[in-house]
């Protein structure tokens, strides 16, 4: 619906005759629809968690310098997401940063964080190590935090710039807010071409999954 | 640190004491190594230790190594220093590989001369496989206490996984 845009002068008038009663019938309407947005309890839940996350204090080895540490200084400031309460428990925390390589003694720790968390709970992999173990092929690192727990959002970098750590942020508040970030895909029309982990030449996705991407190129699409 | 000479008059002192116990030295850019017999590298510590006139009463360093294409192949190096001098030498024990399978190289444990040198066999023995006997407590110290294998040898695979890239994309594709 078309909403009528008016000066501000003359909605501080508009507004000053609703309070003395004097605003009737159609201005009353359009006085109300001005101010109202309707729309779903989800949706709503959605952008109040997207914008009210609590990161775990937590680092794990050098990408702990750039974020949580510098993200939340003055030049980066995550508070203009409304992230900047690190909390020092998991208990209390929503999404948790993986700033670094996880070795396999630190595995079972992370993942212990990571089960103590309350849901909703989000993951973020940041830089290299904890995305794919980076350049430590070997014995001590686990290849990939996503071998023992799920994540949510995938930053390169090594480190990743504290920009790129708010981009992927950013990204992750559309992803809460049921609005995943197609990228690429969506600007060059090739949503569809999702890689799945190959089980073999003929593997094909699991329905669960089949299905959540569907609905994800449906929202690409509208 | 003894020259070359100074070296030659401790293995004749030490020979004198222990017959047998260094079967020989090596002086190298200007580093003085003395290479003992693992059976009596307490003896060699702790006459090291505790003769008036050497008294290097601090293990500075102990560490292993795996020389994997020679023999023997393992050897435990003690580095050793005089604070008051500050001297230092290095004691090297050689280690043959047991024949057996699933046997460990041994040595005796000097955690009686230098308490220092608890933590440090524990390494050892983490990342290399021998043995220190009469260790108080030799467990894996830096890896996971349930982990196989000992990672620093030289022939320990390298680990990771396989990565598709164009020109293996047959293989692992």
């Amino acid at each position: 619906m078309e909403v009528e845009r008016r000066t501000l002068a003359a909605k501080q008038r508009s507004a000053r005759d609703m309070l003395r009663g004097d605003l009737e019938g159609a201005d009353l309407e359009a006085y109300v629809e001005e101010r109202v947005v309707t729309t779903t309890f989800e949706k709503m839940l959605n952008l109040a968690r997207a914008n009210s996350i609590f990161p775990l204090t937590f680092g794990l080895a050098c990408c702990a310098i750039e974020a949580p540490i510098s993200i939340v200084t003055a030049r980066y400031d995550l508070a203009r997401f409304g992230a900047e309460a690190l909390r020092a428990s998991p208990r209390q925390a929503d999404l948790i940063i993986l700033s670094g390589r996880v070795s396999i003694k630190m595995a079972p720790v992370v993942r212990r964080l990571y089960d103590q968390m309350l849901e909703p709970k989000w993951v973020m992999a940041m830089g290299a190590c904890s995305s794919s173990a980076g350049m430590f092929a070997n014995y001590a690192v686990v290849q990939g935090a996503d071998k023992f727990m799920p994540v949510d959002i995938y930053v390169p970098g090594c480190p990743p710039r504290p920009e790129a750590v708010l981009y992927g942020f950013n990204k992750l508040q559309r992803k809460i807010m049921g609005e995943p970030d197609q990228s690429w895909r969506q600007r060059y029309d090739a949503a569809g071409t999702e890689e799945w982990a190959r089980g073999g030449p003929r593997s094909e996705p699991s329905p669960a999954a089949a299905e959540a991407y569907a609905q994800a190129r449906e929202i690409v699409r509208a | 640190m003894p020259d070359a000479p100074g070296l030659e008059l401790i293995r004749g002192e030490i020979e004198r004491d222990h017959p047998g116990a260094v079967l020989a030295t090596s002086f190298d850019r200007g580093q003085a190594a003395l290479i003992a017999d693992p059976e009596q590298i307490l003896e060699v510590l702790r006459w090291l230790r505790e003769e008036p006139g050497h008294r290097y009463r601090f293990l500075s360093s102990l560490h292993g190594v795996d020389y994997l294409p020679a023999d023997p192949r393992f050897a435990v190096h003690y580095e050793l220093l005089n604070r008051d001098r500050v001297e230092r030498v290095r004691v090297k024990a050689m280690l043959a590989d047991p024949a057996a399978e699933d046997a460990l190289p041994a040595i005796d444990s000097c955690v009686e001369l230098f308490p220092t040198a608890n933590f440090q066999e524990r390494e050892v023995y983490d990342f290399f496989g021998i043995v220190f006997r009469g260790h108080p407590d030799l467990t894996r110290i830096l890896l996971p206490d349930d982990y196989v294998g000992w990672p620093q040898r030289r022939d320990f695979p390298v680990g990771g996984e396989p990565v598709t890239f164009t020109y293996n994309e047959r293989r692992y594709g």
